[in-house]
């Protein structure tokens, strides 16, 4: 790839939830490529441009754990039972407990310790490109940013409590080490990306780890299935 | 005017006789990380006591309402956007007018603190958008070891009527004896521009976390301090070095006992902080306490 980058990311703690698990969340065994394009674009992003993710490489043994918090659950009531009993001026005073009926829920996670990857991408120009918009030019300002550590905003692991810390992977570097170099593993059906065009149509796609490496596939190729 | 600056901080706390963060898996048990049997403390704890400090502090102060209130609802919330903006509420759907909507964001974020510093899901019934905050906190963790203690105690008296000849009840609390914790957090420049977190905001942050123990003292709490609050201000909003590369600047030293054991007291500790060359980065230390 003439374009790619090679970004080492890694945290103590991640959690790619898998949708069919999400009230109380188990995540998948590895960063899913729209968790990795997350963290690509929390250093780089603009609508010009659209990141890619070609490949994942998985440097750490996968291990679950779990812990449960109180959460926030359906705090809904309807607005209607609301609106009678509200005045502009009251709302201030109205208050309910936040523990009462199921506002409070314990949910646990099934979270993944000590994680480490190296997500290797490229980007392509969008639409929204204008004129002054080049592949090097925004490759530059990434590259630019991932050294020198700066983001947009904190990039995390699949949730903002669990920080990525990163490391642009130089042409000349060493390649962090894996401890999964020998392993091949099929990991079954993995959600690739949303397909925000089309109404948030999620897509999916069988996620086989070989030799430590996940082929993440073109996201409109034949083996992405919605 | 909103932060035009990225920051890091490392933040330690400590706990004697107390449980800093039961772990509702673990019948209340102070939360335990299995791997190393080092302590736990949630990011959502401690937002929750930033967010209790904020309020007693800057109690009715415009701007400083609490949004995730202890006591409340949050449609009610919701709720006074439109009325102070004359909007009529449309069932789980932002208004149409992308202007309206943002409006109507936007005096969220300039009503309520919590919303402003952390963000906030507003996609309930009466909706009022989704926001992500500036502030962002990891788990802490404790530097060595913890061994709760599970005490037994009683009560001279009983619930029911029915339980009159027993004469006393029995009751359980877990404590843990001494443990130092440590967090990370970020503030992201670039979110706080969308939110309007400014410099003021911010200080209220570094007060709260100077002050929220003094007044989150309860029976199962024990005592709470807060230690030291090292701040990493990077010279612009992209930040001018790697966040794990500042985290490793702080470290801490164990002075009295063994590495890997639990510790007694805070003088146990010593906390280094190597500033060799971070001026010249771009990263200005601020230790805040």
């Amino acid at each position: 790839m003439a374009y790619g980058i090679k970004l080492h990311v890694w945290g103590e703690y991640a959690c790619f939830t898998r949708p069919e698990m999400k009230v109380e969340r188990v995540s998948y065994d590895v960063i899913t490529p729209s968790a990795a394009r997350g963290i690509l674009e929390a250093i780089h992003w603009k609508p010009a441009i659209r990141w890619v993710v070609d490949r994942i490489h998985v440097l750490k043994p996968v291990r679950f754990e779990s812990i449960r918090r109180n959460e926030l659950g359906n705090c809904k009531i309807s607005s209607s039972k609301v609106s009678g009993a509200m005045k502009r001026k009251t709302t201030q005073d109205l208050f309910f407990l936040i523990d009462e009926g199921d506002n409070r829920q314990q949910r646990a996670t099934t979270l993944l310790r000590d994680v480490g990857y190296v997500i290797e991408a490229h980007f392509e120009l969008t639409d929204k490109a204008g004129a002054e918009d080049s592949v090097g030019k925004h490759l530059d300002i990434f590259n630019r940013r991932a050294r020198k550590g700066q983001y947009f905003h904190q990039p995390c692991l699949g949730n903002r409590e669990f920080p990525a810390y990163f490391e642009l992977i130089e042409m000349d570097n060493d390649f962090p080490s894996s401890d999964l170099a020998d392993e091949s593993k099929d990991l079954g059906w993995m959600l690739h990306d949303i397909d925000f065009a089309n109404d948030a149509e999620p897509k999916f796609f069988r996620a086989e780890l070989k030799q430590g490496v996940i082929e993440v596939p073109p996201f409109n190729a034949r083996e992405v299935l919605q | 005017m909103t932060i035009q600056n990225r920051y890091e901080f490392v933040y330690f706390f400590d706990v004697t006789n107390g449980n800093p963060n039961g772990d509702p898996d673990a019948g209340n048990m102070p939360r335990l990380d299995p791997e190393s049997s080092k302590g736990l403390v949630t990011d959502v704890s401690l937002k929750r006591k930033i967010r209790n400090f904020i309020q007693l502090s800057e109690e009715n102060a415009p701007g400083y309402d609490i949004y995730v209130q202890e006591k409340s609802v949050l449609n009610l919330q919701n709720k006074k956007a439109y009325d102070a903006l004359d909007i009529k509420p449309e069932a789980k759907k932002l208004p149409k007018d992308q202007q309206k909507a943002k409006e109507v964001t936007d005096w969220m974020c300039a009503n309520f603190f919590d919303v402003r510093a952390f963000g906030a899901v507003m996609t309930t019934e009466v909706n009022s958008g989704q926001v992500r905050g500036p502030l962002q906190l990891a788990f802490a963790k404790s530097i060595d070891p913890i061994i709760p203690l599970e005490v037994s105690i009683t009560r001279m008296a009983v619930t029911n009527e029915k339980d009159l000849e027993k004469e006393r009840t029995m009751g359980r609390k877990h404590i843990v004896p001494y443990g130092l914790y440590r967090v990370h957090g970020f503030v992201s420049a670039k979110l706080a521009e969308k939110t309007g977190f400014s410099d003021a905001d911010l200080e209220k942050v570094w007060k709260s976390l100077e002050m929220m123990f003094e007044h989150d003292h309860s029976a199962a709490r024990g005592e709470m301090s807060a230690r030291k609050l090292i701040v990493f201000k990077h010279d612009n909003a992209l930040g001018s070095a790697p966040a794990h590369k500042l985290f490793e600047r702080v470290t801490v030293e164990r002075v009295n006992g063994e590495d890997g054991t639990p510790a007694s007291e805070f003088k146990d500790y010593a906390i280094h902080l190597n500033t060799e060359g971070l001026a010249q980065m771009g990263v200005e230390v601020i230790e805040v306490f």
